[in-house]
């Protein structure tokens, strides 16, 4: 299992097209999803599907529909990004990996809680209600914000 | 053999590294956007892979956030993408070099 999503997101990033590129990422998502069930965050799981497979990447393939995606091909990725971007990425992975060699192997297979709605829910209205308002209103000033933005001139 | 805690991080740490390739690497603004969700989508995974560990919720209440958090960022990043590709009829990071001299 996390060797096929460690898979889907290698291709990822090199495709050409955008829209294969976020059919990788609707994968990957979805894979993730399923490593939430693993998990036992059923909730989560749910909402990860609904909200990243199916808003967000509708509003990507809408946006990438929208624009002109036919002048993409032309285009080579440069060596040195590559080069450089390769060796950033292997140095954060070396970083991480030396954390990881600290965390100690322990089973997850314990009776643990489960993360469905009830408690999830019973939390964010108690603990959490004020991030959650505060969440509500970032939600409209981003909204406000698209409106805004995608009036025909920007004056 | 059983899946622990840190089967879970390497998963999350090995995406949150090909979400940095994906930043630097690419030069389409839209696939830097989905890089960006990767990483994000990254953190998650470990947040939660930690929640289940310390037998709290917390952690899935923070990813719950991250996530509403990151459907905003979406929706006003393309938003100024669009905006930008009608200025520059352009996707590509390269192209926005107005403040270089």
């Amino acid at each position: 299992m996390t060797l096929v999503c460690g898979g889907l997101v290698v291709a990822n990033p090199f495709s050409r097209n955008p829209v294969t590129s976020a059919m990788f990422l609707v994968l990957t998502i979805v894979s993730l999803a399923a490593l939430f069930v693993l998990l036992h965050a059923f909730f989560l799981a749910a909402v990860q599907v609904l909200i990243y497979a199916g808003a967000v990447m509708v509003l990507f393939l809408f946006v990438v529909m929208l624009l002109d995606v036919q002048e993409e091909e032309r285009r080579r990725l440069r060596r040195f990004s590559l080069v450089s971007g390769g060796v950033l990425a292997l140095a954060l992975a070396a970083l991480l990996a030396s954390v990881l060699g600290a965390v100690p192997v322990t089973d997850l297979n314990g009776p643990g809680l489960e993360g469905t709605t009830a408690p999830l829910g019973r939390m964010l209205f108690t603990d959490y209600l004020l991030p959650f308002e505060i969440l509500s209103l970032v939600l409209l000033v981003a909204m406000v914000g698209v409106v805004l933005l995608s009036k025909r001139d920007l004056s | 053999m059983s899946v622990g805690l840190p089967h879970y991080l390497v998963v999350s740490a090995l995406l949150f590294s090909l979400g940095l390739l994906g930043v630097v690497a690419r030069r389409n603004v839209l696939i830097i956007y989905m890089s960006l969700e990767l990483m994000l989508n990254a953190a998650n995974l470990a947040l939660v892979a930690f929640s289940r560990y310390h037998e709290q919720l917390n952690g899935q209440v923070m990813v719950f956030f991250v996530i509403t958090v990151a459907a905003a960022e979406v929706a006003v990043g393309l938003a100024l993408i669009v905006a930008l590709y009608r200025r520059r009829h352009s996707v590509q990071v390269g192209d926005f070099a107005t403040l270089r001299h």
